[in-house]
């Protein structure tokens, strides 16, 4: 197989629940991702693009197929080498933000950090150092109940980046952000897909996937369409 | 993550609902402070009734007779009761360490009441106990203040007198102000010789309110010469106290010959045996609290499991996030078993602290005696009631899978 794509999948299905009431979320998908590219992932609601981040994500296990990430089996990995794939490898965006409650943004952006056992001084220091890159210097002590969304989805990617991670898998990240935010944090993406990471985002807005150079049109499942588009 | 930081998210997570985690904390300290002073509570009256029965005095025999043998019948004067009435040539039989060589000393008690007046003052003495010098001793009773009358008093009937800290106090004040002086007890003149030490209550009577006069003088003034009431009989050891008691029943049924078909008419009570049976009761009241004590505990530890699974039915949005970032099972497991075990440890700190406040004072008339293995007991126990009951809720959130956990309302 070849030894670049950062992610690949072949022929994987994903079903929930059995006999009458199962839900086929995904029908057989394959999709090959090399490093560096800028992907977005469009399709109607309830056709399977968070189902397929979550498979990519390490957060959920395909019903059936293969999943190569980096040239590894996921479905191989224990479920702390998981983990350590989903900590190292992989930052995360969801449109809920996610961040976790009553906790600073500074701890929240240090927690991956802890996981990946730093120290607590490097910790310190490359968590604000994100923070500063998202441009919230100056409110790494607020709490998110404190933020605005914006501000929040920017504490979000700080806390993807933290880590320094070669993929970010971004589930609608602008869903829940007026246009001004959204242009902000579309702006980051440029900003990270300039530096050499792998984007994947997901989304319903076209000028959203208007800014990646690679569109995968989902229905129902499937995969409907999948072009370069600059 | 190291040990600090796991701490410290652990800290987090109970400081972020201060109002649960504290009555939590209480459901714990009350289970761990009830073992504590109710353990010492039991240990208390073990003691209290062992400190009571040692100042009775050890090794010691009590000998009464109830009256009949056989059919006994109540207020009967009948000659059954006249064969079996204790008697002073009894006590001198017991006496003889060639009949009885494991007894050690014997006193004949007579014991009569009366009013004894000094000059204006009188004060009616309840119990007015004519015995022999030996009586002080066997019982534990000794003279604080002057000096105990002698075996020549007895002899000669001398006209003397012992008196209790109350009935001292009553007719003289000043107790130590008594001795040397004349006092009269019904129509007859005695000398006071001493003062009896104080001693505590050991049931409704106050023991202090005492008068001890030799027993031929009592019998010659008092009490006439009927029966004795009773024969303190001191055995010579611990150890030959049961063999003492079986001499003096021996003795005393041959003396008086009582027939072997009847039951014996002589009653013995044993100090030893007394002290053996209330210290029996004294352990088994202390397993009763402790056991009372120890469901509370459990009830506490039942409070953790139930805080923790709220909280972990409640973070699980924050479980998935953190396995999202790359949390392992081990590190979810830790911090809600660090949770749940601070919780209880807290709660086991704030218990010892309240039972060591608690235990200072009286508590239904029982001076606590803290057990100090109780202490760790229940610190080791509230530890463990920590990792026992959180563990299941602790498991529960480290099994999730992550995407089950994100997706969770
Ligand atoms: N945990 C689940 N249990 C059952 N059905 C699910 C679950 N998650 C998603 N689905 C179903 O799978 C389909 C795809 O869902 P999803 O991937 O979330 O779609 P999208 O993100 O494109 O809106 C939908 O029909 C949805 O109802
Ligand atoms: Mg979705």
């Amino acid at each position: 197989m070849a030894a670049e794509s950062v992610i690949e999948i072949r022929e994987v299905t994903k079903t929930y629940g059995q006999g009458e009431t199962a839900v086929h979320a995904l029908r057989g998908v394959s999709l090959r991702i090399e490093a560096g590219e800028y992907v977005a992932v469009m399709g109607s609601s309830g056709s399977g693009k968070s189902t397929l981040m979550n498979i990519l994500g390490c957060l959920d296990v395909p019903s059936r197929g293969e999943y190569w990430l980096d040239g590894s089996d996921v479905a191989r990995l224990s479920e702390d080498q998981q983990a350590l794939v989903r900590g190292r490898k992989i930052g995360f965006i969801f449109q809920s933000f996610n961040l976790i409650p009553r906790t600073t943004a500074l701890a929240n952006v240090e927690l991956p950090l802890t996981y990946a056992h730093l120290r607590r001084g490097e910790r310190r220091k490359r968590a604000n150092r994100a923070l500063e890159l998202v441009g919230l210097a100056d409110r790494t002590g607020h709490r998110p109940n404190e933020l605005s969304g914006g501000q929040q989805q920017r504490v979000a990617i700080a806390r993807a980046l933290a880590t320094g991670p070669r993929i970010l898998l971004a589930d609608e990240p602008t869903g829940n952000l007026d246009a001004h935010s959204t242009d902000e944090v579309l702006g980051m993406f440029d900003d990270l897909h300039a530096d050499g990471r792998t984007i994947i985002v997901i989304t319903h807005e076209h000028d959203v996937a208007a800014r990646a150079r690679r569109l995968v049109q989902v229905s129902d499942g499937r995969i409907v369409s999948d072009e370069v588009t600059r | 993550m190291s040990p600090r930081d796991l701490m410290g998210a652990a800290l987090r997570g109970l400081t972020a609902n201060k109002l649960r985690s504290l009555l939590t904390v209480l459901g714990v300290s009350i289970g761990v402070g009830a073992v504590i002073v109710l353990v010492a509570v039991g240990n208390g009256s073990g003691k209290a009734v062992q400190d009571r029965l040692e100042a009775m005095g050890t090794n010691l025999l009590t000998v009464s007779t109830t009256g009949g043998g056989g059919g006994f019948v109540r207020g009967q004067a009948g000659p059954a009761n006249q064969q079996y009435s204790l008697t002073l040539d009894d006590a001198t039989a017991l006496a003889d360490k060639n009949l009885a060589p494991d007894v050690a000393s014997v006193a004949p008690v007579m014991t009569s009441s009366g009013t004894a007046t000094n000059g204006d003052t009188s004060y009616t003495v309840n119990q007015v106990i004519g015995t022999t010098p030996a009586y002080m001793p066997a019982t534990n009773t000794p003279v604080q203040i002057g000096s105990s009358f002698t075996q020549a008093d007895v002899d000669t009937s001398q006209r003397v007198i012992l008196l209790g800290q109350t009935a001292a106090t009553e007719l003289f004040t000043r107790p130590a102000s008594a001795v040397g002086q004349t006092i009269k007890l019904g129509a007859v003149d005695f000398t006071v010789l001493g003062v009896l030490a104080s001693k505590d209550s050991t049931g409704f009577n106050d023991p202090n309110a005492t008068a001890i006069v030799p027993i031929t003088t009592l019998r010659a003034t008092q009490a006439g010469y009927g029966a004795l009431s009773q024969i303190v009989v001191q055995a010579a050891g611990q150890d030959r106290v049961d063999t003492a008691q079986a001499e003096v029943t021996q003795l005393l049924t041959a003396r008086h010959q009582v027939p072997a078909t009847e039951t014996s008419p002589f009653r013995i009570t044993n100090s030893a045996q007394i002290l053996q049976t209330s210290q029996d009761t004294a352990a088994t009241f202390t397993a009763l609290l402790a056991t009372v004590a120890a469901i509370s505990l459990v009830v506490g530890g039942i409070g953790v499991t139930n805080i923790m699974l709220v909280t972990v039915t409640e973070r699980t949005r924050e479980i998935g996030i953190r396995k999202a970032l790359g949390a392992r099972r081990r590190t979810i497991l830790g911090q809600f078993l660090i949770e749940a075990t601070l919780l209880s440890l807290i709660g086991g700190a704030v218990g010892v602290g309240a039972a060591l406040i608690v235990t200072r004072f009286q508590l239904a008339g029982v001076q606590p005696v803290l057990v100090p293995s109780s202490i760790g007991l229940a610190l080791g126990v509230s530890a463990a009631v920590g990792l026992f009951f959180g563990s299941m809720p602790a498991h529960r959130a480290a099994g999730l899978r992550p995407i089950d956990a994100l997706r969770h309302e």
